[in-house]
């Protein structure tokens, strides 16, 4: 049972959720997301039986891997997905209100079935080792995505996110095909596990050429991974786009983007040469990313702007780990840097969308006396507020604990001083939604209700930050 | 396995845990405030002297291939810092006014403070050390903002941003220090380190020590970097400036007590002068800022800052006694501190204002408070009877014991307690004598319960003032030779 197994099964379940959404004639369709997550479940619970290691050769082989990253990240992917499911139903009076249909949650139900899609698009383009496969699988995902960015149709935040994306996406693409054609021109090769024998034997004037594919390679993930300077879509996205998607977008798609930027780089580091400088690129890249991002979260009123560009602030955060990749303890740390991230993005868009659905926006402003409002969403964000700023006892304080750590075995001095910077500068901007959740008067003393479902993925993801903050050691062996 | 430690951390975080869920919110929090406290005297004295070292050890596992584990012990310095917090810890929540609004939450706010500062001074790991402070921060920030007075909002950020900043300094000293490690034998235990740094085998590099000393010393309010301190105190309500410049602030102290003492002293005696020059400032200019003070909490606040100086003074004498007298000074301002911010919290309850030109003759309506004003600023400034004197004797005798070097800063530190008598006498006068206004004539005096949470306080500064060797003996164990 390998990882290729896994993406079919979930494309599966997403077929088989479309026939039955086709079919049936209930019009409250939580029920797609709820059966869709416990699928998803069901998927993460196999993956616990693949044979780790490299596969039998076969035909396959030369394209997917299951290695521990890829391990890894698949199950990072499913838990993603099935949060963002479990986010759908309380986003359904929006869905419902900018999706008027002659039958009553007519168009619907679909937004729960296509996050499958896109979940197995990105699961597979975490097991490539080939360019052509990465570049099919995220044509899977990303297509898929621009439609769920779009899909509240008579929101013209969403119309105008989603157009956004579209043209910088296909711009993407486009360099990440230039880049891979060029590449193969050099070399010969597809297969990035080929990539450092191919090189090897080459004549010293096709290194530029190489060099040029390379960088295209590059920019088009720094899009994906919202790495300086190609991060300006972020704010704009995030905030058209629906929560739920919003909060998959910043965790499920930038990991895939950072694993296919962790594989591409690890075959490149073989050849001296080359990972010189590309490892002076991505310092670069990591300092300029942690400037822009903690910096413009600053001045930032929009809770998703904020959240968006936070994310941009982590991006650079792991770009330091990834300049880190020549010790052994890097993608152990970035792993367990992501898993926390996921913990805590994702909490933070389950109170946002919670407070948001109450008070009918996203400012920080309707934050305000939250503790008063609703103690309990108070206190969930409060969490991964404190999580994102990196206090200690979270999940976030051991993920830049141990990225520093690499850094600073590696180092990279600099980087480490600029990020202790860019910490306070967290601190400033994370906790200006504390201060507003706890120091103003809120505009209206009502509660805040908070579903059953809403509650419990708040409690989990809240304790899987409090676990990953106090008791990292389990999570960490299994990177290892 | 001692799991007496743990319960003090465990306690305050399970009354948390039970108030969130709806139990009584002054009943829980007073309840594991006594409950802490019968413990630390308890542990207190079973420590055994003869035997000196880590007492009450336990250990449980968190990054054991990275030497991280979250290990607890105390010695004699641990176990006078943790009856410290104790003490006022339960003065703090005894003395918490009736809470209008939010009550359960500001009782949290201030059980999660005693638990991070007892935390940070039980851990024998560096980095719960440090996590443990930085877990009482956050509720610190959140309670100057929401129940705090003035421009309380500007305070709480100014002193989020410095005290956030230092901590990352901080912290990235400790890791430096974590990696100068030779690979095979990484640890962050404190017990290692120090075997290693006496045996010999692991020479830091003397830019750690002082990437460390600005991480604390932030946290110190260490010259230049105090300015957060005086507005956060002032602005603070009066149990969260009780507990932070009280015991949390002694953290960056204990920080350099037990990491650079042991494993920097080629480090320390290098850069002495700097320090000495920073202590100068913490004395002599924080001094003359603090007599030119319009207003009780300033003053306070900027006092606190001062006698820092003294600390870091006996710290810098890097001698047996001078260190000692540092160790006793921080148990003493703690305390005293403790006792002016819970009187100034008390008098801005009946008057709604500090300003001394507002206030004056308060000691005809309002005699005791004057009084237990009376003996706070008496200890403040070091008066014979009182555990600062003790401290500050043995300070500015460890520092003459230094050498030459040493002449000017105990110059300074002596005109200093003069200086330090000139605003105390100056703030006792303004408050509780001369001319009272009419609008005062109706206050009344202060309250059984608040009178006996200050009690609680003033009692063991006069026990320690008139019989010192009890302290000093316990805090010479934790003393590197």
């Amino acid at each position: 049972m390998n990882s290729l197994f896994l993406e079919i099964a979930v494309v599966l379940l997403g077929i088989v959720l479309l026939l039955v959404e086709a079919f049936s004639d209930r019009s409250n369709k939580d029920y797609l997301a709820y059966l869709g997550a416990v699928g998803l479940t069901g998927v993460l619970a196999l993956s616990f039986f693949p044979q780790i290691g490299p596969l039998p050769a076969s035909s396959e082989a030369a394209f997917i891997t299951s290695d521990i990253l890829s391990v890894f990240f698949v199950r990072f992917l499913l838990v993603a997905t099935i949060v963002t499911l479990l986010m759908i139903p309380g986003y359904r009076t929006v869905l419902e209100r900018y999706l008027p249909s002659e039958r009553a949650g007519g168009g619907v139900g679909e937004f729960a079935i296509l996050p499958l899609f896109v979940c197995a698009g990105l699961m597979w383009m975490v097991s490539s080792i080939d360019f052509i496969m990465i570049f099919v699988s995220l044509e899977l995902a990303t297509i898929t995505l621009y439609v769920l960015v779009t899909y509240l149709r008579q929101n013209t935040a969403s119309l105008e996110a989603g157009t956004k994306f579209l043209i910088l996406g296909a711009l993407s693409t486009g360099f990440i095909v230039y880049g891979i054609s060029w590449i193969f021109g050099v070399t010969g090769t597809t297969n990035i596990l080929a990539l450092p024998a191919a090189i090897s034997t080459l004549p010293e004037s096709s290194l530029y050429a190489l060099l040029f594919g390379i960088a295209m390679i590059l920019v088009a993930l720094s899009f994906k991974t919202g790495a300086f300077p190609f991060q300006f879509w972020i704010p704009d996205v995030y905030q058209g786009a629906p929560t739920p998607i919003t909060s998959y977008l910043s965790v499920a798609s930038k990991a895939a983007g950072f694993v296919v930027l962790i594989r591409f780089l690890l075959s490149l580091e073989a050849i001296p040469a080359l990972a010189n400088k590309l490892n002076a690129v991505i310092t670069l890249l990591a300092a300029l990313t942690l400037i822009f991002g903690n910096f413009a979260a600053i001045p930032q009123t929009n809770m998703k702007r904020l959240l968006g560009y936070s994310s941009v602030a982590h991006a650079g955060y792991l770009l330091m780990g990834i300049a880190s990749l020549a010790s052994l303890m890097a993608i152990p740390a970035i792993g367990f840097y992501f898993a926390g991230y996921l913990a805590m993005t994702m909490l933070a868009f389950v109170v946002l969308q919670a407070v948001s659905e109450a008070t009918g926006g996203d400012e920080i402003s309707r934050f305000n006396g939250l503790s008063k409002r609703s103690p309990f969403l108070a206190g969930a964000m409060l969490l991964s507020a404190a999580s994102l700023a990196g206090i200690p006892f979270t999940a976030g304080f051991i993920g830049k604990l141990l990225i520093f750590e690499v850094a600073l075995k590696q180092g990279h001095y600099g980087l480490v001083m600029l990020g202790c910077v860019t910490v306070a500068a967290g601190f400033y901007y994370y906790f200006k939604v504390i201060r507003a959740m706890y120091w103003q008067q809120p505009s209206e003393e009502t509660v805040i209700p908070v579903s059953a479902t809403t509650k419990w993925l708040i409690l989990l993801l809240g304790a899987g930050i409090l676990i990953l903050g106090i008791y990292p050691a389990p999570l960490l062996a299994a990177l290892r | 396995m001692s799991l007496l430690l743990i319960l003090l951390i465990v306690l305050p975080l399970a009354a948390s845990v039970l108030i969130m869920l709806g139990a009584a919110p002054r009943v829980m929090a007073l309840g594991a405030a006594v409950l802490n406290l019968l413990i630390s005297v308890a542990l207190f004295a079973r420590y055994d002297l003869t035997a000196g070292g880590w007492q009450f050890l336990s250990e449980w596992k968190i990054l054991p291939k990275l030497g991280i584990n979250m290990t607890l012990g105390a010695d004699g310095l641990t176990l006078t810092m943790l009856l410290l917090a104790s003490l006022v810890t339960l003065s703090a929540i005894w003395i918490a006014p009736k809470i209008d609004k939010r009550e359960g939450v500001y009782y949290v706010c201030l059980l999660f403070i005693s638990a991070g500062v007892i935390g940070a001074f039980a851990s024998l790991d560096v980095l719960f050390l440090y996590s443990f402070h930085e877990l009482a921060l956050i509720p610190t920030f959140i309670m100057i903002g929401v129940w705090g007075s003035g421009d309380r909002q500007a305070a709480a950020w100014k002193a989020t941003i410095y005290l956030g900043l230092g901590s990352f300094i901080l912290l990235i000293g400790l890791l430096a220090l974590y990696l100068s490690i030779p690979a095979v034998s990484r640890t962050m235990d404190l017990r290692q380190l120090d075997q290693m740094a006496a045996a010999g085998t692991f020479h830091p590099s003397s830019v750690i020590y002082l990437i460390l000393l600005v991480g604390f010393g932030s946290l110190v309010s260490l010259f230049p970097f105090h300015s957060w301190a005086p507005p956060a105190y002032a602005c603070a309500p009066a149990p969260t400036a009780m507990m932070h410049a009280g015991v949390l602030k002694k953290f960056g102290l204990y920080g350099l007590i037990r990491i650079a003492l042991p494993l920097f002293p080629e480090a320390m005696h290098q850069f002495n002068g700097l320090l000495l020059l920073l202590v100068i400032g913490n004395i002599l200019y924080i001094g003359y800022i603090t007599v030119a003070q319009k207003r009780l909490d300033w003053t306070i606040g900027y006092s606190s800052v001062m006698h820092m100086g003294y600390i870091f003074l006996g710290l810098a004498s890097l001698n047996i006694i001078g260190v000692n007298g540092a160790m006793i000074l921080m148990f003493a301002h703690g305390l005293s501190v403790a006792a002016a911010f819970a009187l100034c919290g008390e008098i801005r309850r009946r008057t709604g204002t500090l300003d001394y030109s507002e206030l004056g003759g308060l000691a005809k309506v309002t005699p005791v408070l004057g009084l237990l004003f009376g003996f706070a600023a008496m200890a403040s400034v070091g008066l014979p009877g009182f555990a600062n004197f003790a401290g500050e004797i043995l300070v500015f005798f460890g520092a003459t014991a230094y050498g030459p070097a040493m002449i000017l800063p105990v110059i300074v530190g002596v005109w200093g307690v003069v200086i330090s008598a000139i605003y105390m006498l100056r703030a006792y006068r303004s408050t509780f004598w001369g001319p009272m206004m009419a609008r005062w004539e109706s206050l009344t005096d202060i309250t059984p319960t608040a009178l006996w949470s200050i009690i609680l306080l003033l009692v063991p500064l006069m026990i320690v003032g008139f019989y010192p060797q009890l302290l000093v003996k316990m805090v010479t164990t934790a003393i590197p030779r």
